[in-house]
C-alpha cells in the first residue's frame, strides 16, 4: 500500500542529483548511461530498505545536503561518511533508519570517500526520461529537470511501509571492507593496449596516479607518469564505454566514467574491471590510485564473487 | 561477411563488459555500410544482456551485462551475427535538409576557416553547402552527427583547447570532418554557423532527428530568416 510522501531540499550541498542504475540502449543516439557513480552503494542502500536494486536515490558528492522529511519514512544512507545528523543527533551510515515528519537530515563534508546515497523506502519518484530516472548532468538530461538539486526542490516518494521496519538491517563490516578498502584498480588490456610498449605497461601498473580536481562524472583525470605511445596515424573514432583508460597526447590517463562520451578518438591502454568501477565513484580529488593488470577470466571471477557477496543474506545483518 | 582483407571482420574484447567488432580500417562508405548492416541485425536480434550499441566509422562497440550472459557466450552470439550481417538489407537513405545561418555572429570561426584556406567567407559557405554529407554515426554527445566528406578546401585544425560550452545547433568543422552540436556541450571544433533546427528532442521518438545512414544537405539562410524560426 503506497502513500504519497515528500522530502524538501533545504540545501543541496556540493553536487546532489537523483540517480538510478543508469539509462541504457541510448548510446547510438550519443547518450551515455549516467546513473550512480557508486552503484554498489546505491544497491546496498536499496537492499537495506527492501527496495528494487535500482530504486532512485539522491547521490551526494563531497559535501552533502540538508533535507527535511515531510512524512514518517524509512531511509538509509549508503556510501561514505558525510557525518550525518538527524535533528542534530548523529546517525549511522549503512543502516535502516526511521525518520519522522519534520525531522531534518544534515550531511556535511565527507570524512572518507566522494559519495553517499540517500535512499528512501520505495525510492524517489521521478518521471523517467528514456526509461530511466538518472540525471545526466553534462547533457542536462533526466532526473529533476536535467540538473543538480537546488534549494526548494521537493522530491516525491511512495513508501511501502508506514511503521518502522520490523527487522532493521545494517551492512556487515567485513562486506564493506571487502568492497571498499583497496585503492588498487584492476584492469584488463584495452583495445589499443598493443600501442604501448612493455616498458610503458610496467610504468602504468607500478606507479601511483593522483585524481585531479577536474575529475567529474564524465571522467577521472589522473596525473602521474606520462604514458607515451607511437602512432603512425590518428586513431579512427570508435565506441567508448565505462572504465576505459584513454591516453591523450599529453600522456596523462583519463578513466572514462558514467557520463562518458559515447565515442572517442584517443588510444585506450586498459579498461577497469566491472567489479572495481564502483570504487572510482568514491575517488576524491587528490586521492591516489594504482592499477593492476588481470586477465578476462579473473575479471569475470571477481565480478561473480562480488555479486554473491551483494546477496542480502551475505552482506546484511539484523540490528536488533 | 566476406572481405578481401582477411583481417576483417574482427571481434576484440574491449573490456570485461564489452566487445568491439572491427569491420575495416579507416573511414570509407564501404565500411560504413557494413557497420549499418551489423547494427540493424543487432537491433533485430538482440541478446538479453546487451546494454548499448556504439556504432562508429568502421567499428561497432557492444556493451553487455556479463552476469546475464557469460562473455564467451556473448562473443559467440556476436560472431554468429557478424557472419550473417551481409544479408541485411539497407534501406535507401533519407535526405535531410538542414538550414544554416552562416552569419559571423553565429559562426565565430567562419573567418578563421576562410583565412586558413585562402578563401572568402562566401566561398566557405558555398563549398560547405555543395556536398551531400553522409551521417556516419551519432556519437560524442546527444544527437551529434559525424558527417563526411568535408571538401578538402575547408579542412581546418581544431581549437588548441575546447570551448567550455558551444550553443546547440552550432555547425562545426574539425580537421577533415564536419558536424553539428545538437545540444550545448564543450567543443573543440571550428564553428561556422548555426541551425535553428532542433536536432535532439526528448519529446520525439527517436530523440535524434538525424540517424546513421542519412544524407544531409546544408541550406544557407539569412540572419532574418534564422531569427524568425
Amino acid at each position: 500500500m503506497a502513500r504519497f510522501c515528500s522530502l524538501s531540499v533545504l540545501s543541496p550541498g556540493f553536487l546532489s542529483t537523483v540517480q538510478d542504475l543508469g539509462r541504457f540502449h541510448c548510446a547510438h543516439w550519443g547518450i551515455s548511461p549516467a546513473g550512480a557513480a557508486d552503484p554498489v552503494a546505491l544497491r546496498l542502500g536499496n537492499s537495506l530498505l527492501g527496495n528494487a536494486p535500482g530504486a532512485t536515490a539522491v547521490e551526494m558528492t563531497l559535501i552533502g545536503g540538508m533535507f527535511r522529511f515531510e512524512a514518517d519514512l524509512s531511509i538509509a544512507l549508503a556510501g561514505s561518511d558525510f557525518g550525518p545528523t538527524l535533528d542534530d543527533t548523529a546517525i549511522p551510515t549503512w543502516q535502516t533508519l526511521f525518520v519522522r515528519s519534520g525531522q531534518v537530515l544534515r550531511c556535511g563534508p565527507t570524512r572518507s570517500g566522494a559519495r553517499c546515497y540517500l535512499c528512501v523506502d520505495g525510492g524517489i519518484s521521478v518521471p523517467p526520461v528514456l526509461s530511466s530516472s538518472s540525471t545526466h548532468v553534462l547533457n542536462s538530461l533526466g532526473g529533476i529537470g536535467g540538473r543538480p538539486l537546488v534549494v526548494g526542490d521537493v522530491l516525491a516518494c511512495s513508501p511501502h511501509h508506514i511503521l518502522p521496519y520490523a527487522d532493521p538491517l545494517a551492512v556487515r563490516e567485513p562486506a564493506l571492507y571487502s568492497l571498499y578498502h583497496s585503492n588498487v584498480i584492476r584492469v584488463t588490456p584495452g583495445v589499443q593496449g598493443d600501442l604501448f610498449s612493455p616498458d610503458t605497461w610496467e610504468l602504468f601498473s607500478s606507479s601511483s596516479y593522483v585524481v585531479k580536481e577536474e575529475s567529474n562524472r564524465m571522467g577521472l583525470r589522473l596525473s602521474g607518469h606520462s604514458l607515451g605511445y607511437r602512432t603512425t596515424k590518428e586513431m579512427t573514432t570508435e565506441g567508448a564505454s565505462l572504465g576505459a583508460v584513454q591516453v591523450p597526447p599529453d600522456g596523462q590517463p583519463i578513466v572514462l566514467f558514467v557520463e562518458h562520451p559515447t565515442t572517442g578518438g584517443y588510444p585506450k591502454i586498459a579498461s577497469v574491471i566491472s567489479a572495481d568501477t564502483h570504487r572510482l565513484g568514491q575517488c576524491r580529488p587528490r586521492d591516489t590510485i594504482s592499477f593492476q593488470l588481470v586477465t578476462h577470466e579473473e575479471a569475470f571471477f571477481l565480478l561473480s564473487r562480488q555479486e554473491r557477496l551483494l546477496a542480502p543474506d551475505q552482506c546484511l545483518r539484523s540490528t536488533l | 561477411m566476406h572481405s578481401t582483407e582477411s583481417l576483417f571482420p574482427r571481434i576484440q574484447q574491449a573490456s570485461d563488459h564489452s566487445f568491439v567488432v572491427f569491420l575495416g580500417e579507416g573511414i570509407s562508405r564501404l565500411h560504413h555500410r557494413n557497420v549499418v548492416r551489423l547494427f540493424r541485425l543487432l537491433q533485430l536480434q538482440p541478446n538479453r544482456a546487451t546494454r548499448n550499441l556504439h556504432p562508429a566509422f568502421s567499428s561497432l562497440l557492444v556493451s553487455f551485462d556479463p552476469l546475464l550472459t557469460h562473455p564467451n557466450d556473448f562473443r559467440t552470439y556476436l560472431h554468429e551475427l557478424v557472419e550473417r550481417a551481409d544479408s541485411v538489407e539497407i534501406s535507401p537513405p533519407r535526405v535531410v535538409e538542414v538550414p544554416v545561418c552562416y552569419d559571423r555572429s553565429l559562426g565565430q570561426d567562419l573567418e578563421f576557416v576562410a583565412h586558413h584556406n585562402g578563401l572568402t567567407v562566401e566561398d566557405v559557405v558555398r563549398y560547405h553547402c555543395s556536398v551531400e554529407y553522409l551521417v556516419y554515426f551519432i556519437g560524442f554527445s546527444p544527437g551529434f552527427p559525424y558527417l563526411g566528406e568535408l571538401p578538402d578546401k575547408l579542412h581546418s585544425p581544431r581549437l588548441p583547447s575546447p570551448r567550455l560550452s558551444v550553443p546547440a545547433g552550432s555547425v562545426a568543422i574539425g580537421g577533415g570532418q564536419t558536424g553539428i552540436y545538437s545540444v550545448p556541450s564543450p567543443g573543440g571544433w571550428r564553428i561556422i554557423g548555426r541551425t535553428p533546427m532542433k536536432l535532439f528532442n526528448l519529446d520525439r521518438d527517436p530523440p535524434s532527428v538525424l540517424e546513421m545512414g542519412d544524407l544531409v544537405r546544408f541550406k544557407p539562410i539569412t540572419l532574418a530568416e534564422y531569427q524568425k524560426r
